[in-house]
């Protein structure tokens, strides 16, 4: 009764739901199912609470000293209604922040949950790790990192004005999608402070190991820094041309002077 | 200038137009976030009452974003065809909903129409409809649009192949346009949205997309869906390129957030209509929307994201493009947040776009953060059929791997042909039969492994 796609072997070039067959014009029962258990999955994915604590550890552990900050969504059914909540620090953390800033510094990184914990949890750490090498080789002076929670790529702005950062640059759990449920985002804004648009920014998506790696991934963003503090400026208006620095399909270990 | 409707003893004040509009919004999350909601159920409905009584020129004397300060504003109301609005200019808004579900409003009047109207009144009226009306009145509207097809013929739908890939692989691409094209998907346009804004990366993939095109003489038109800067960069470097992406939204601000202003929509348009890649048309242009951009901007200035979404589309058609959809359900839960708000929010959008002129299809779609699954989706879906959506989106089993969201599948596209015996654009329903992928009567054919199209996505994937 069901129609097979003689394709399925080209199943391996892609993550994406190809050659599933068919009965009549309609999905196999098989794959109504698989497909179910995935959306169940990724509805759970977004629910999952997120272990602050494991992760600063985690970043400790690499020898960075770490902050932590709230956003002003407190529980997260108000974060899912409330992205304004989630874009700004509570009134606590705010005190927090700028009690602790110190002399101002070229970078503020943040970790942030984002809208999948899982995503944070798993990728955190081995992406540190990557950009922390690069983050030294280009000499950049950085502030504590500061560890997140209910919070939107946009809080990155009031930290990084409060923490007197030339630029900021957010780790964030991706929305999760079937395939995906564990992505992770990295947004780069010069010189924070709140207001700051989307247009200003720079994305880099789908961070983890079957998307983007982590030594490409931190890469990029150190191509991007550099960029953004010789031309002063992030988002639209700075194209990623990044991968003319390939060798063959490989960062190289230096960026060296632009 | 205050409203003020009276129920019984109660008087229900609306202190302007725009306060007026957000109370008689059907109830969404967004406008709740924004603030601007009815507080209760009645006084939504008092509101719908009081501004079905509005005289629809009221629209024309009160703009809800000050014209001085916006300048899409200015292109509405500089731009407003009085003639053609002549034959509707003493109706109410309740007078003007009861015109659109009778007979007298042809398709050839309400094309006439289209000029004539603002967002604005799109949207007010849509705001008393009830969704079997923005279904009759939408399906009365046609739009037809031409670049190397023909889109938006009355029995006809048309699909967009998305073929995204999450580090946009050649080989996972090609796998993925193979899979749409042979379930008879892409007439729309086969668009690929980028993880990658590097230049490279959307040179390489409007290539590969070229050269499917050109080599199987696919009456279709390709798209990277990348910022129209980039677009216009790849221009200049003589990339080829179809259709010119951007999203838009119903004020400046709000495209200002984009990084986008008319100026350089019309500097987008005028290079991609230079290149004249069209054979039977130059609708060159690609535009999505969605309700709740320009809240999140922070650019919404007190108005509905309903009445902003249809000025967006006042936006679309002063640049003749070739196909807009609403990614309605893509925004997340704080705009729409059920698949009830999604719905409505998707048959009034195909609405308005369709009644102001604009080649309207849909994004059916939700995120794993809101209140929805598939049986949303194919009511949204069904709903649209019936309503005569231009078109909707096709990705292989309905998930995004890129984007981390679901959408339409090609099987879905293949039910709702099934379903309301819907026609693709003539000229890739005849390409689809020459390349014996359909029979004469639309279905698939068994598929074979000998296909060429299979021959030439493995070879070059090997």
């Amino acid at each position: 009764m069901i129609a097979r796609d003689p394709w399925s072997k080209l199943s391996r070039h892609t993550p994406a739901r190809i050659a599933l067959g068919r009965t009549g014009a309609s999905l196999p029962t098989e794959e109504v199912l698989r497909f179910a258990l995935a959306h169940a999955q990724a509805r759970d994915a977004v629910h999952t609470p997120f272990d602050a604590a494991r992760v600063e550890e985690e970043v400790r552990g690499l020898g960075f000293s770490t902050l932590r900050a709230e956003s002003a969504a407190q529980a997260r059914d108000v974060y899912l209604r409330r992205p304004d909540l989630g874009r700004r620090l509570s009134d606590e953390s705010r005190t927090r922040l700028a009690q602790a800033a110190g002399e101002p510094v070229d970078l503020v990184l943040v970790v942030a949950d984002g809208l999948s914990s899982a995503a944070v949890h798993a990728h955190t750490l081995p992406f540190l790790a990557a950009l922390k090498a690069r983050i030294t080789d280009a000499g950049w002076t950085t502030a504590p990192v500061v560890i997140a929670s209910q919070a939107r790529v946009a809080l990155g702005d009031e930290v990084g004005h409060l923490l007197k950062a030339r630029a900021v640059a957010l780790l964030v759990g991706e929305r999760p999608g079937l395939s995906s449920p564990d992505s992770l985002g990295l947004y780069l804004t010069y010189n924070p402070k709140p207001g700051r648009s989307d247009a200003e920014r720079n994305c880099i998506s789908n961070v983890r190991p079957e998307g983007l790696a982590y030594d490409l991934a931190a890469f990029k963003l150190a191509w991007h820094i550099r960029e953004a503090f010789a031309r002063q400026i992030t988002g639209v208006e700075l194209k990623d041309e990044s991968d003319l620095l390939l060798e063959t399909g490989l960062p190289p270990l230096h960026l060296g002077a632009r | 200038m205050a409203h003020v409707h009276r129920i019984g003893a109660k008087s229900f004040v609306f202190s302007d137009l725009k306060d007026l509009m957000a109370k008689a919004t059907p109830p969404r999350s967004g406008d709740m976030l924004a603030g601007i909601a009815a507080a209760t159920a009645e006084e939504n409905v008092a509101a719908r009452m009081c501004l079905a009584d509005l005289p629809l020129k009221t629209f024309l004397a009160e703009p809800l974003v000050p014209y001085e300060g916006d300048e899409v504003t200015r292109l509405i109301l500089d731009s407003h065809d009085g003639a053609a609005f002549a034959p509707v200019s003493a109706m109410t808004v309740g007078d003007f909903r009861d015109f659109l579900l009778s007979p007298a409003a042809t398709p050839e009047v309400l094309a006439a129409l289209a000029p004539g109207l603002m967002p604005e009144m799109a949207a007010a009226v849509s705001k008393i409809m009830r969704n079997q009306d923005l279904i009759l009145a939408a399906r009365k509207c046609r739009v037809v649009t031409r670049f190397r097809n023909t889109i938006g013929l009355p029995g006809t739908m048309a699909v967009r192949l998305q073929p995204n890939h999450p580090t946009d692989d050649a080989a996972g691409v090609s796998a993925a346009i193979l899979d749409g094209l042979l379930y008879g998907c892409g007439d729309a346009v086969i668009g690929i949205n980028p993880a990658s804004d590097s230049v490279p990366v959307i040179d390489r993939l409007l290539k590969l997309m070229d050269e499917i095109i050109s080599r199987f003489e696919i009456p279709t038109q390709s798209c990277v869906l990348t910022h129209i800067t980039t677009a216009i960069a790849l221009m200049d470097r003589g990339a080829p390129v179809d259709l010119v992406f951007q999203s838009i939204a119903g004020t400046e601000g709000a495209n200002r957030s984009f990084g986008i202003d008319l100026k350089l929509l019309a500097e987008g348009t005028d290079a991609a209509r230079s290149l004249k890649r069209g054979t039977v048309g130059q609708n060159a242009m690609y535009f999505e929307t969605g309700q709740g951009s320009a809240l999140s901007a922070g650019a919404h200035h007190g108005v509905d994201q309903q009445t902003l979404e249809a000025r967006a589309y006042g936006v679309a058609r002063a640049f003749d493009p070739l196909l807009v959809n609403t990614v309605v359900g893509f925004i997340g839960p704080e705009y729409l947040y059920d698949g009830k708000q999604i719905i409505r929010a998707g048959l009034e959008d195909h609405f308005c776009g369709k009644l102001l002129g604009v080649p309207l299809g849909v994004d059916v779609c939700y995120t794993n953060h809101a209140e929805a699954d598939q049986d949303d989706m194919d009511t949204l879906l069904t709903l649209l059929g019936a309503a005569g959506v231009t078109y909707i989106m096709g990705i292989p089993g309905a998930d995004d791997v890129m984007l981390n969201y679901q959408s339409t599948s090609f099987h879905d596209a293949l039910y709702i042909r099934e379903v309301l015996g819907l026609k693709r654009a003539p000229e890739f329903e005849a390409w689809l039969e020459k390349m014996d992928i359909t029979g004469t009567d639309g279905r698939l054919l068994p598929a074979d492994a000998r296909h060429p199209l299979l021959g030439y996505v493995v070879e070059r994937a090997a």
